[in-house]
């Protein structure tokens, strides 16, 4: 009986000194965690493994990306590199990252979500300069998905507005990507109004009043449109339209509208962690040769467009060059746009009313 | 060993202080804690930002589309899933076994898998869908999809609530009820039913919950239209998220947990009482 007491004993003590431990000494937690890390940093030499947290639809991109970077980097540094992908909501991975996810670098959808993680402290202010063209070594756009044949003839924005015309468009309030769709057609209207706001509004009125579902994020308006055949018209990333007319090439087509908008998706060095991993070198490369030649081919062969104009211009049977875009500094950045369209009573709770 | 039992209860498993230990360290670490955590970020709103926000149109949409759907879809789960735990006690037939199994499928199976296969089946182009559309029903992206949703989800909530006891009803009181001369409907409605209430109602509350603050399953199949009030306030919360605002969504999911809350001691209440009536007769 003695003895069982003492057994119990032992485990409740190891027990209350594991929870104790756990919460009271995070200052010796760290410590034993540098020295790990700086353990491992000497065993470096031989593998560095690198943490891209990204968002969905880069997911085949930096598959093959990964792949020739690994072979880079072993031709030029002589050393073995590997690169472990994370792919989720833009918005939902940062947050993952602020929450203490251990990723190295971060390529996310939109400069705003890498701001946020910059203002938790784990990025260094200045990322923006860090790369070449404000660190966006690809962008995409705004396109139409329609049925093949475009049955309802639709072209360009304002045939978007018409009685009868079924949209399906992510929420805005929901997904970032979804703002960029609101962006374009508002600076569509502008051009179109010379201007006036008031008409704008009643143009993306309408556009939203055919809005027939409203998914929370871009993937599951495509699955939406695509598998469940709600609708008639998808607005889409150019690169997710690109990959479902390269999956059902006889059931859509993709329309490029006379304005759209410049998406600019970011690349940064998450300063902290690389630091913390010993990866901060490794990492900067990993992001510099996205701006090379070959990199830029396998950016163009996935839907994205590449920012190195000679390699763009290869492409263009694939995209659509000839449409004027506009970009997020025409809505003066990021912080504005939220603060003037998308949050609570802004310009876009105005005009979808219900 | 028999010394050692003398003068304590007849329990199996040693150390009273111990198990009890580690059930309040397990409710604190993972119950607790973060609950109380809910209530300091939501408090971060001052009480008129708290009015406000709770009040705004599409959150109290977004309540009455999350209550009446799920009370709906508890009840029609409420009367499947006695019809289906009857069909498993009471009778025998070749598959029963994989049947019984297949009640707990939608407690494995991920709930945004089950969403995207319920829409696409119940969209007015899916197999079900389109003969439900060409009869003027649409089903998915409209609140009767949200139902389909969670009846899917919450059915074996109900089943195994009701499914124990009625195995272990007595089959005497269904012959004496018969020998009294009660006809099958009687029997039914006053003899057996009062006593697969209590059990019934665990079920329903337990779907319930579920259904109220279900995420996954529904937002494919709703279509998420402020518009159409076809928005959840889980997704009204995840909306809030996306966007760093951790105090909002913290308030409207305290207020969602209260409402829970409530629902499940209503219930308990009405159980005790019955109780009391049961055992007074």
């Amino acid at each position: 009986m003695i003895k069982k007491r003492m057994i119990s004993l032992i485990l409740a003590a190891a027990a209350a000194a594991t929870v104790l431990s756990a919460c009271s000494d995070t200052t010796a937690d760290s410590s034993s965690e540098k020295s790990a890390a700086a353990s491992e940093g000497a065993a470096q030499a031989e593998k560095i493994t690198l943490t891209n947290v990204s968002y969905d639809p880069t997911r085949e991109l930096y598959q093959n990306y990964n792949e020739l970077f690994v072979d880079y980097y072993k031709t030029t540094y002589g050393g073995d590199i590997e690169v472990i992908q994370s792919h989720g909501g833009s918005g939902s991975q940062a947050r993952s990252v602020i929450e203490g996810s251990e990723a190295d670098v971060v390529t996310l959808a939109l400069a705003h979500d890498i701001t946020l993680i910059e203002q938790s402290g784990l990025i260094d202010s200045g990322w923006l300069d860090e790369f070449d063209l404000s660190s966006s070594p690809y962008t995409s756009t705004i396109v139409f998905l329609v049925r093949k044949g475009n049955p309802k003839q639709l072209k360009d924005w304002d045939d978007l507005t018409k009685d009868g015309v079924e949209i399906i468009n992510p929420d805005p309030k929901s997904s970032g990507g979804a703002c960029w769709n609101f962006l374009a057609a508002w600076k569509y209207a502008l051009d179109k109004n010379g201007n006036d706001e008031e008409k704008a509004k009643e143009f993306v009125r309408k556009l939203y009043a055919n809005v027939t579902v409203m998914d929370s994020g871009a993937r599951g308006a495509t699955t939406t449109f695509v598998e469940n055949g709600q609708g008639d018209v998808l607005i889409a990333w150019e690169n997710e339209a690109i990959n479902s007319v390269k999956e059902y090439p006889d059931d859509y087509e993709i329309v490029t509208p006379s304005v759209s908008i410049l998406a600019q998706p970011s690349v940064a060095i998450v300063d902290a962690n690389a630091e913390k991993n010993g990866t901060a070198d490794a990492a900067k490369i990993y992001l510099e040769y996205l701006y090379s030649d070959e990199a830029q081919k396998i950016i163009g062969e996935n839907g994205y467009r590449p920012t190195n104009e000679e390699i763009l211009n290869s492409f263009s049977d694939k995209f659509d060059l000839n449409v004027n875009l506009c970009t997020i500094d025409d809505f003066g950045g990021w912080d504005a746009a939220y603060e003037t369209f998308f949050d609570d009573g802004a310009i876009f709770d105005e005009i979808y009313d219900y | 060993m028999k010394l050692k039992r003398r003068g304590r209860t007849t329990n199996v498993i040693p150390g009273f202080k111990l198990t009890l230990g580690i059930t309040i360290l397990m409710v604190s670490l993972l119950i607790l804690i973060p609950l109380a955590s809910v209530l300091v970020f939501s408090f971060r709103l001052s009480p008129a930002e708290f009015v406000k926000l709770i009040t705004a149109k599409n959150v109290v949409s977004a309540f009455k589309t999350s209550i009446i759907c799920s009370l709906i879809a508890a009840l029609i789960n409420s009367i499947f899933g006695l019809i289906l735990a009857w069909v498993l006690v009471k009778y025998e037939f070749p598959g029963k076994r994989i049947l019984d199994g297949l009640i707990e499928l939608p407690f494995a199976l991920p709930t945004a898998v089950a969403g995207i296969t319920l829409s696409k089946m119940y969209s007015n182009t899916g197999f079900p869908g389109k003969y439900f559309s060409s009869v003027g029903i649409d089903v998915s992206y409209t609140k009767i999809g949200i139902v389909v949703a969670l009846v899917f989800i919450g059915i074996p909530f109900t089943v195994r609530a009701v499914q124990p006891v009625l195995e272990k009803l007595d089959p005497q009181y269904e012959e004496a009820a018969y020998i009294l001369g009660a006809n099958s409907k009687t029997t039914f409605f006053k003899v057996i039913f009062p006593e697969l209430f209590p059990s019934l109602l665990t079920g329903f509350g337990l779907a319930l919950a579920r259904g109220i603050g279900e995420y996954g399953s529904v937002i494919y199949i709703s279509g998420n239209s402020a518009k159409d009030g076809t928005q959840v306030v889980s997704y009204v919360i995840m909306q809030k998220l996306e966007r760093m605002d951790y105090a909002s969504a913290t308030a409207i999911a305290l207020v969602l947990l209260i409402i829970s809350f409530t629902l499940l001691f209503v219930i308990n209440i009405i159980q005790i009482r019955r109780a009391k009536r049961i055992s007074a007769r």
